[in-house]
């Protein structure tokens, strides 16, 4: 197809290509060197550094951050508490999602109200969330709890018993954030040839039988990745354990990145904290290479 | 909680599907769906629902111990007026709209530019920039945080507009969303342009991009709901409450009206308006532009 293009090119037009295809991508070059690449060469830089907010000892340290990093049993905790939220928070997440688009795909009415009500939550900002949420784990005050005594379960100390308080922000999680998997489902769904559906039903497989046998199975490639996406997702939580626990009850749910964040602006020690913030990236890193490699054997 | 409450009824629709009737055998079905898909819409809008009723009761009728979803002395807008009259909630909205709108614009704007020239352009490096961009996605904004707050200090941006603006501009993944767009364009749409010795901008600007405002339009959805709730960033770039954008600045109500259940609930409900009622209007868009920019990564 460019051959066409490319056999009316003049001599010389292969630097005015370089010219202006540089030229486009400039702008986005700009922003790119200076507000990703840089910040991300100069925090490695940092994490080989004492630095600090007070701005005592700028100098190379090597890797003692790392060291201290690696022996410091809260990294461990917080590195700990988010590996367990997103191994908890992810289940619920696919799975629920998955039930509220096979239901929509039955073809329902009024699917935009199912939708509305299904995706509403994924449009607030976290801390619509958390003033909602924290208002309903009210121990004395709160709906869920005076829903509870009323069949009968003992009041629940949801945000300050450390055994429920991760629960809490699954729980929390699961409303605000399920939409969006949702969405990607019924999308996924909705791509599926009807004559799958309709050679199966002439076969006497009921709408039961065809959910596992051809929606299932044709989603997969989508499960994937949504599982995936979850996952990174998940890894990077704080927004809602900062606002809802502050990391409490006693460090029970505080993430990583909460850690990272405390040890740059609570404790002033920016090059510690950069160092745990690449420990973080290695392990997001870790996961992206898997979720390449998992897809590229499925499309290969 | 959700998934106990769906299974019952389901797995007996199934049961009683028969062959020779599939009219019938759907309608039953779909009235079971419709139940449970009522079941998990009411417990997901009673959130809402009761935060609204909170915010409609007086403040002693908030904090009673005893729970009411009418409370005993009536509905009252009351929490509404003050928090108005505290005029935080209007400035923190205002903020946050000019913010999202000038960081989607800038988004937009360089993104579709090198998305073409990824797109169209044959030029040397282009591989490279094309793997390192991609390559790019990975990188997580928390592990950003320490060197960017360093750098703005530096660049003397913390509390200005520019420091929540400026690094959240560069999304690689919707980048690699409208290259791919663009690559679905056919290139006889060009040539012509070509042949009247149309400049590469012009053939940009007055062929692709109008060619391209479904996506243009997803993108756009999709950084824009990003940076209206995004919290981490701007938190930490500013400590001026002039600044303050709606989802950061909620969170100081919290020791400001401390415990003002029903200030606070009127608070964040006038929060989450905005973004709803722009849902109810561009449902179909949003529900596609999600759809479509989702899988590319977050």
């Amino acid at each position: 197809m460019s051959s066409s293009l490319a056999a009316r090119r003049k001599p010389g037009s292969l630097t005015r290509s370089n010219r202006s295809g540089w030229g486009f991508a400039a702008p986005f070059l700009v922003f790119f060197l200076v507000f990703l690449v840089w910040p991300l060469l100069y925090g490695l830089y940092m994490s080989l550094t004492g630095k600090s907010l007070t701005g005592a000892n700028d100098s190379l340290i090597g890797f003692a951050n790392y060291a201290e990093a690696l022996a410091d049993a809260g990294m461990w905790r917080s590195l700990g508490n988010t590996l367990y939220f997103t191994v908890i928070s992810t289940v619920p997440l696919v799975l629920v999602a998955l039930v509220m688009a096979a239901l929509l795909n039955v073809g329902l009415p009024a699917q935009w109200l199912w939708r509305l009500s299904y995706f509403a939550p994924y449009l607030l900002a976290s801390t619509v969330v958390s003033l909602f949420f924290t208002w309903m784990y009210n121990p004395q005050l709160g709906l869920i709890n005076d829903a509870l005594s009323k069949i009968g379960i003992p009041k629940v100390a949801w945000l300050n018993d450390p055994n429920v308080a991760m629960w809490a922000i699954v729980i929390a999680t699961l409303w605000w954030t399920v939409g969006f998997n949702f969405l990607l489902y019924l999308a996924a769904m909705q791509n599926i040839p009807h004559q799958h559906y309709e050679a199966a039903s002439l076969d006497g497989a009921g709408a039961w039988r065809q959910f596992f046998s051809i929606t299932l199975p044709q989603l997969t490639p989508t499960t994937v990745m949504i599982v995936l996406l979850q996952i990174l997702a998940s890894l990077k939580i704080f927004d809602q354990v900062y606002q809802m626990t502050a990391g409490g009850p006693g460090g029970s749910t505080r993430p990583v990145v909460q850690y990272i964040f405390e040890t740059g602006f609570t404790g002033y020690r920016l090059g510690y904290s950069a160092a745990i913030s690449y420990i973080f990236f290695g392990l997001i890193v870790l996961v992206s290479v898997m979720q390449f490699a998992i897809t590229r054997r499925r499309s290969a | 909680m959700a998934i106990q409450t769906l299974d019952r009824p389901k797995s007996r629709t199934s049961t009683s599907q028969e062959i020779r009737q599939p009219r019938k055998k759907m309608t039953a079905g779909k009235i079971a769906a419709v139940v449970v898909a009522a079941l998990i819409a009411v417990l997901w809008l009673v959130p809402f629902a009761w935060a609204t009723a909170t915010a409609f009761k007086t403040e002693t009728d908030a904090a009673a111990p005893k729970i009411s979803w009418v409370p005993p002395s009536g509905f009252t807008p009351e929490a509404f007026v003050k928090v108005f009259q505290d005029g935080n909630i209007p400035l923190w909205t205002w903020n946050s709209l000019y913010t999202s709108a000038a960081i989607t614009a800038i988004t937009l704007v360089i993104s579709t530019l090198v998305a073409y020239a990824l797109s169209r352009i044959d030029f040397k490096g282009k591989k490279v920039l094309m793997t390192v961009i991609i390559a790019s996605i990975i990188v997580p904004p928390p592990v950003l945080i320490i060197p960017l707050f360093y750098q703005m200090l530096a660049l003397h941006m913390i509390d200005t507009s520019w420091a929540i603006i400026l690094p959240q501009v560069i999304h690689p993944a919707m980048v690699f969303v409208l290259k791919k767009f663009f690559d679905q364009i056919p290139r006889e749409l060009e040539e012509a342009a070509v042949m009247d010795g149309a400049s590469r901008m012009r053939i940009f600007t007055q062929i692709i991009l109008p060619l391209s405002r479904p996506i243009l339009a997803a993108v756009a959805i999709f950084v824009f709901i990003g940076a209206w709730n995004n919290f981490l960033w701007p938190f930490i770039a500013t400590n001026d409450g002039s600044l303050l954008t709606l989802p950061v600045g909620l969170q100081t109500i919290k020791s400001a009206y401390g415990i003002q259940y029903a200030q606070n609930m009127a608070s964040a409900l006038l929060a989450a308006l905005p973004l709803i009622l722009v849902f109810l209007f561009f449902q179909r868009q949003i529900i596609k532009g999600v759809a479509t920019t989702g899988l590319a990564g977050t």
